[in-house]
């Protein structure tokens, strides 16, 4: 059992937790996830880690309500409580060094990975611009948390409720073109469109962008090959061979359709869920 | 006189049961079981023995069964087997024990498989037999993986007195015996029952511990572990590599089963993870894993199970048992047939393509090798894919642990007999050795690992020289990762 040391609100539908699992915290580094079970009848979630403390044992995730069972995290898992099962770290760590400078672009839940990345990049002597974005104001969360690991933070909401409005590839195509300065990497974690946007943002520019996969996967340690996408044209596990790959090799049409494969049964469960309460 | 026949096992009707994941057979009585044990000749070469892996004493143990003395018969069988209820259930016995019986020289040969389930079953509902433990010798083993091989090697360490500890990445001990074995052959009660005996013998199993990831062999060896065996079996899917597989529909045999099996999505949604199973489901391949997908989207609901296999009848790898079962229960065999295409619509699969084969020149494998007819290519209309041709190396120890001799398939070489690896106090066996095989031999290398390791423990050398002639050649990048396909292999 692994328990609940704090549990906070983010936003409408956004929680973050920190669960003890001092031998992850210990292990863990930024791009890499963990798969959590809430219970015996529960699903294995995947969550990239957000922070660890090693003093502590704890691992901060951030958990949108999107399903059924993030939902029930978030109505019945609190401060105190425990999780059956955790298990981590897995995937491959994001490769961190002194590139210059670099962009990191963050769209909705995807802030949240990508916190750990421009930290540890910041660390390493980059320069990093932080490009940040929600729909609105109150979907925004970590802002300054970022500004503290960011040289450059934009903040945008696509209602233009809070900070500049329009999306978040905006920005990235406008430092590219300004070319005031040469970027060497960019990282861009949200929504799988919204990585396909800004690839295609960066192409042009031939700078290289590392996204991270969120497909639909079982086991996280290699075993089901439910996650699979193609990079490159060769079938990738996005379990062992990523999460992060090149955003100018991967088909996102392709992550995107098997993403929605299980929309009908998630659906299913989560009416089932609200009307019936909780399963624990 | 002896019965020609074997003394039948009452089971599920075929209709009914394949609507349903409750076991097939019911197991024999205890008179049923007493009236096959006395088939056995108790001939004095008894082959049977030398046709077990882990070389259970087969006459001794029916000779009991015969008397009706059951609790002695599990004695016999559990001092060289931890897991004679699995066993008895999903061995291939027609070819080991019951493949060499003296008896199936003119008649059916004596269904040893039926007796050793009979037994385990029989001390699950009775007396526990708990093995005798050799006194604390302070020495620690680290077990990787919590499948056949390591449970297998954990018991028998145990039983020699050194504190075992089991890691296993998934929530639940048991590898392939729980997420990749369905429930209706073999039940997970039963595969619990064994590790629940492990456990009270003193074996500590902790799971969700992704070893590679949390911790490295390395880091285990220097945590005060005096040796370390590697059992984390043949996990990696392996994909055919055409056209299509990618669609929604297509799934790998692994997560078929694991989604049925280990996540109960056959309970969905009371249990939370789904399975989309599909009007007419293909099943890519012909071995046990093949019948088990095919029969689980059965169960799950499909109008229509078809296996398609490459190669004939005569050469489908599966238990004999497994095919007749599948084939009772409605299961459309379409032989000598390979996909080279699936079609999709939408991003949803609609069909397989396939081309018509027939039987070359013998291969390596000395079976007749599958020739595609030229032209002969015509789709079969399906909205679910599974592929069930083998799996690779699971590819977090071996990545993680760079001074451990790999072979090119990513495979850790290990010496035959002891296990011993390249990397000292680090010994590794079953299917992360041989890659995939079954589940007894990776039981009889745990078992002969655990030997070995106990030697090295006491004397602080394995016996023996590296034996084994595997391909020795260092591996030239990581292997395991990339998704592959048949043709690599």
């Amino acid at each position: 059992m692994y328990k609940i040391l704090s549990k906070r609100t983010l936003g409408p539908s956004i929680r973050e937790y920190v669960v003890e699992a001092p031998d992850v915290a210990k292990a863990a580094k930024a791009g890499q996830f963990i798969v959590l079970r809430l219970h015996e009848r529960g699903e294995r979630i995947p969550l990239t880690m957000v922070d660890t403390n090693t003093e502590t044992g704890g691992v901060t995730l951030v958990v949108q309500e999107v399903g059924k069972s993030t939902r029930e995290m978030g109505d019945t898992f609190h401060e105190g409580d425990s999780i059956l099962d955790f298990a981590g770290p897995l995937g491959e760590a994001t490769e961190i060094e002194n590139f210059g400078t670099v962009v990191c672009v963050g769209g909705g839940l995807g802030i949240a990975p990508l916190y750990p990345i421009a930290r540890d990049l910041h660390k390493a002597g980059n320069k990093v611009i932080g490009i940040i974005g929600a729909r609105n104001e109150e979907l925004l969360f970590y802002e300054d948390e970022m500004r503290a690991v960011c040289d450059e933070l934009i903040v945008m909401t696509d209602d233009g409720s809070y900070g500049r409005g329009g999306f978040v590839n905006g920005p990235l195509t406008e430092i590219l073109e300004a070319g005031k300065e040469k970027v060497e990497r960019v990282w861009a974690i949200g929504p799988a469109i919204m990585m396909k946007v800004c690839a295609e943002a960066t192409r042009p520019f031939g700078v290289k962008t590392i996204v991270s996969l969120n497909s639909v996967m079982i086991d996280g340690t290699g075993m089901c090959g439910g996650c699979r996408v193609e990079v490159g044209g060769a079938a990738k596990f996005a379990c062992v061979d990523g999460p992060e790959f090149d955003g100018h090799e991967v088909d996102f049409d392709l992550l995107m359709s098997r993403q929605r494969y299980y929309h009908e049964e998630e659906s299913c469960s989560m009416d089932q869920y609200l009307k019936e309460g909780a399963t624990s | 006189m002896i019965r020609e026949k074997q003394v039948p096992m009452r089971e599920q009707d075929p209709a009914v049961r394949a609507k349903n994941f409750d076991e097939v057979p019911f197991g024999y009585t205890p008179d049923e079981a007493a009236e096959e044990a006395a088939r056995c000749l108790q001939c004095p070469k008894a082959p049977c023995v030398a046709g077990c892996p882990v070389g259970i004493d087969i006459p001794g143990f029916i000779g009991h069964v015969k008397e009706k003395n059951f609790a002695e018969a599990v004695k016999v069988l559990k001092s060289s087997n931890a897991l004679p209820a699995v066993c008895g259930r999903v061995c291939p016995q027609e070819n080991q024990c019951q493949g060499v019986c003296t008896v199936g020289i003119r008649f059916e040969p004596v269904a040893i498989g039926r007796l050793e389930r009979f037994c385990a079953d029989w001390e699950a509902e009775n007396e526990r037999c708990c093995p005798e433990i050799a006194p604390d010798t302070g020495k620690q083993v680290a077990i990787i993986g919590a499948g056949p091989a390591g449970l297998t090697a954990a018991g028998e360490l145990r039983k020699m007195g050194h504190a075992v500890t089991v890691f296993e990445l998934l929530h639940v001990a048991g590898g392939v015996l729980m997420y990749g074995i369905p429930e209706f052959r073999l039940p997970k009660a039963i595969v619990q029952r064994e590790i629940d005996a492990l456990v009270d013998m003193g074996v500590e199993i902790r799971v969700n511990e992704v070893i590679g990831q949390v911790k490295t062999v390395d880091e285990l060896l220097g945590d005060g572990f005096d040796a370390v065996f590697v059992g984390t079996g043949a996990g990696l899917p392996r994909f055919l590599g055409i056209p299509g597989e990618h669609l929604n529909g297509v799934y790998s045999a692994n997560e078929f089963l694991t989604r049925a099996n280990l996540m109960k999505a056959y309970l969905f949604p009371e249990y939370d993870t789904p399975i989309k199973v599909g009007r007419r489901v293909a099943t890519i391949g012909g071995g046990n894993v093949a019948m088990d997908a095919s029969r689980t989207a059965l169960r799950l609901g499909a109008e229509a199970s078809l296996i398609i296999y490459r190669r004939s009848e005569e050469e489908l790898p599966a238990r004999a048992e497994e095919i007749h079962h599948a084939k009772e229960e409605g299961v459309d065999f379409n032989l000598l047939r390979n996909p080279v295409e699936f079609l999709g619509k939408d991003g949803q699969l609609v069909g397989v393509r396939c081309i018509k084969m027939e039987l070359g020149e013998p291969d390596d494998s000395g079976r007749r090798r599958p020739v595609p007819i030229e032209g002969s290519e015509f789709d079969i209309e399906v909205d679910a894919a599974v592929i069930a041709v083998g799996n690779g190396p699971h590819p977090l120890v071996p990545q993680s642990t760079p001074d451990m001799e790999l072979n090119r398939w990513g495979n850790i070489v290990a010496d035959d007999v002891t296990g011993q690896t390249s990397k000292q106090g680090v010994f590794a066996g079953g299917d992360i050795v041989t890659g995939a095989a079954t589940v007894i031999e990776a039981m009889g290398a745990g078992k002969r690992s655990a030997a070995a390791i106990h030697k090295y423990l006491m004397n602080g050398t394995a016996y023996g020289l590296r034996l084994c002639g595997v391909d020795h050649k260092r591996r030239s990048n990581r292997p395991g990762t990339a998704v592959r396909s048949r043709a690599d292999s």
